[in-house]
């Protein structure tokens, strides 16, 4: 291996070559601030611009100051992170930034988990000594996303999370100079453009820039409106994730807790999308068994691999970009718009509601599932399936509203029958969770045999892109796995170019699955907080009584008592739906 | 913004090009330059169809387009007037120049004249700093203009001259 030795603040620092100096300081304790910079560890995702020049440093013998983000260490180099000239150079900078942005900061939806607002007091800046014009750009609503660019710094995170890792291509630099600034192409709105509402590029906006479409207020007035029955699902990731916002660990599980608070805040029936969820292995997997079946009995129309259709950025992602490709992914809905479309209609009937008086909330990792209970085909005489979709941090937003101490609450239960789910289900918020999931139902289903294990070590992981055979009895099933749509897009390309071998491929838009999403507690670039995340999904479907979906008494009952079958007349109405090629027209 | 509907012609000429330079990525430069020589201007619609030809985001092209003061995205006139505004042409009067042309010709920087006969511009140095203050028309460079001269070169087009090589959308 090939070491190079250097000073850091006097330490002396052996590292391998090729390491930037931020990398190298960190390795001996010393933490070089830094803005733009950004690095998801072992998902491969870096964005280093050398942009904002925060993390300058002084390199002895060289005139200027230098970026330590990109910067390699060199043999014999010495670094001062801490001279007058860098700590003046690197207040400057961020008084500079400040002297072009909003000073709304106490009402801002970022304030708190600002990553501008702590620079400035991580530097102790007090006073800013640069006035002038201030760049003002148009905002920008969308059902899902709000860019607010007078608080945009070019740090160009959300550009490289749409293009290197989405491969999305939504966003871009555009103009120069003052006019700078990260757009869609002809400055047209969010919703014109090829954008997915994954999320990510709020996920990793430093400042408030780019949020979620708050909508708070409109589940606030459906609460306090007695006419209205309101009932709440949640999604399996939110609650590996909801207790960040008050103060837990990483990878703590607020499940009952959860629960607890929705039935606080006035909810009068607290679902759980894990119900849906398992309808969805019900369908999706019966749907992956029928077009083996045809496949293996010689049908050459069939269309395989089948790919996973739960994730709304994903569905948008190939509508705009395969559109050839929209017969291949499952017709099934997703979990969220299965349990809108069961709760408005078998729900609202069992309790003799109407369905325009009941309103159906969601609580999701994700800004993309807005836009999809916005979509037309969601909806029954203008009323959608479901009303109003929340992210995870909105619904810590509402819990705080009401008073709610959400650490002293007790573990509370689900309501039935939307309540009960299988541990299958949970893991559907972690990439290669749903495919786990339909391979325990679909295995069993297929093979009339009782799985010997329920844990598919070979389906999980972080890696982007992963691969297994699962052995049906006898029968070799191929099976895919992509998170980020940038890894999608790779096996896409693969289908359409005739080299995919596999049958079923699983696909989530976001880096880490639901986990990662865009409607989760900000994780700061720190990717331990993913896998955190991840490690608890997989602990309480381990501590499930029940682990796959098709033993969920409530659905087998509600397939009995209401659906008849999966894939039936009234399950395909309910349940199913189609794809539009966007790829012509925008949205 | 409207759309324009590009003919065959010109969705030709546009793949042509982009053919010229392999279809690649990297020459996306070279592709704007060319294109914008050939119809004179960079519509939305235009930018469109490069994307699909090189295979990459029409954001990331609008990007470039915005990024390089060279390229327009409205039609310029048959006679675009570009004023230097490089350090040697500003403190030798260039801003008179410009206040003189926008004067005549009623019309605002990075505006056409009602007939699409003349466009005005800015640009930074023309290379020419010996001759400052420059105006182009064209491709024809007029040095040491004084603002009492801005009529005389605008009447040389006003008619009879021949017409720039273009293909009309």
């Amino acid at each position: 291996m090939d070491m190079i030795n250097l000073t850091i603040d006097k330490k002396p620092v052996t590292v391998k070559r090729g390491t930037s100096l931020l990398a190298a300081a960190a390795q001996v304790g010393i933490k070089i601030p830094s803005l733009c910079y950004m690095k998801l560890e072992d998902l491969n995702i870096e964005n280093k611009p050398g942009g904002c020049r925060v993390c300058v440093v002084e390199v002895e013998g060289r005139r200027n100051l230098t970026p330590a983000c990109c910067t390699d260490v060199a043999e014999g180099m010495v670094v001062s992170t801490h001279s007058i000239r860098a700590i003046h150079a690197r207040r400057t900078v961020v008084e500079l930034i400040l002297s072009d942005h909003p000073t709304d900061c106490l009402k801002c939806a970022k304030a708190g988990n600002c990553d501008l607002q702590s620079m400035a007091q991580h530097l102790g800046i007090r006073e800013i000594h640069f006035e002038g014009e201030k760049s003002t750009f148009r905002e920008d609503t969308s059902p899902a996303i709000i860019r607010e660019l007078d608080k945009c710094i070019r740090c160009r995170r959300c550009e490289m999370m749409c293009n290197e890792v989405q491969s999305v291509g939504a966003l871009s630099a555009i103009n120069r100079g003052f006019n700078a600034v990260v757009a869609p192409a002809f400055e047209m709105n969010l919703d014109h453009s090829v954008c997915t509402y994954c999320g990510q590029c709020v996920a990793v906006c430093p400042t408030g820039a780019l949020t979620e479409k708050d909508n708070t207020g409109a589940v606030i007035r459906a609460l306090s409106d007695s006419t209205k029955t309101v009932i709440v699902q949640t999604a399996p990731a939110v609650r590996a994730a909801l207790g960040e916002e008050f103060g837990d660990e990483p990878g703590t599980l607020v499940t009952g807790k959860l629960a607890a608070a929705l039935r606080r805040l006035g909810f009068d029936y607290v679902f759980d999308t894990d119900f849906a969820a398992d309808l969805t292995i019900m369908e999706e997997g019966t749907e992956l068994l029928s077009r083996l079946t045809a496949f293996l009995g010689g049908d050459k129309d069939v269309k395989l691999p089948m790919l996973t259709s739960c994730c709304p950025a994903w569905v948008k992602f190939f509508e705009h970009q395969f559109p050839d490709l929209i017969d291949i992914p499952s017709t099934a809905r997703s979990p969220q718009q299965m349990f809108g479309a069961i709760a408005k209609s078998f729900f609202a009937e069992k309790i003799g509601v109407n369905r325009k008086d009941l309103v159906v909330v969601s609580i999701m990792p994700c800004v993309a599932k807005k836009y999809e209970c916005s979509r037309e085909e969601f909806s029954e005489n203008g009323n959608p399936d479901v009303d109003f979709a929340l992210t995870t941090r909105e619904l810590a937003q509402l819990i705080n509203l009401a008073n709610i101490d959400f650490k002293s609450l007790p573990d509370e239960d689900f309501d039935n029958p939307l309540g009960e789910s299988t541990g299958a289900s949970v893991i559907f918020g972690t990439t290669g969770g749903v495919i786990e999931a339909a391979v325990r139902t679909a295995y069993e289903v297929f093979t009339g045999k009782k799985l010997q294990r329920l844990d598919f070590n070979e389906l999980r992981g972080m890696e982007g892109i992963r691969h297994a055979t699962i052995d049906f009895d006898g029968l070799p099933i191929n099976i895919g796995i992509a998170h980020g749509l940038g890894n999608a897009r790779k096996l896409l390309e693969d289908i359409q170019q005739g080299k995919s071998h596999f049958h079923a491929i699983e696909i989530m838009s976001c880096p880490g699955g639901c986990i990662g999403g865009g409607g989760q507690p900000y994780h700061h670039g720190d990717a331990e907080i993913l896998k955190k995340r991840q490690m608890a999904l997989y602990r309480e479907d381990a501590g499930k009584p029940i682990r796959k979906s098709h033993e969920n008494p409530f659905i087998t009952k509600l397939y009995e008592e209401f659906l008849g079958a999966p894939m039936s007349d009234k399950a395909h109405h309910l349940l199913h739906t189609e794809y539009f090629d966007r790829s012509k027209n925008g949205n | 913004m409207p759309k324009i509907k590009l003919s065959q012609k010109t969705i030709e000429i546009v793949k042509e090009i982009c053919a010229s330079f392999e279809n690649n990525e990297g020459e996306l430069i070279n592709v704007l330059h060319e294109t914008q020589h050939k119809l004179g201007y960079l519509p939305a619609e235009i930018q469109e169809l490069i994307a699909i030809e090189l295979n990459m985001s029409v954001a990331k092209v609008y990007g470039v387009v915005t990024f390089y003061s060279f390229f327009n995205m409205i039609p310029q006139g048959e006679f675009p007037i570009s004023v230097c505004m490089g350090t040697a042409c500003y403190v030798r009067g260039a801003e008179q120049i410009l206040h003189e042309i926008k004067r005549q010709l009623n019309i605002e920087v990075g505006q056409s004249t009602p007939d699409g006969k003349f466009s005005l511009n800015c640009l930074r140095c023309v290379g020419a700093c010996g001759l400052a203050p420059v105006v182009m028309v064209g491709d024809k460079v007029y040095g040491r203009v004084a603002p009492q001269q801005v009529r005389k070169i605008i009447a040389e087009y006003q008619e009879g001259c021949v017409k720039p090589e273009r293909h009309e959308m």
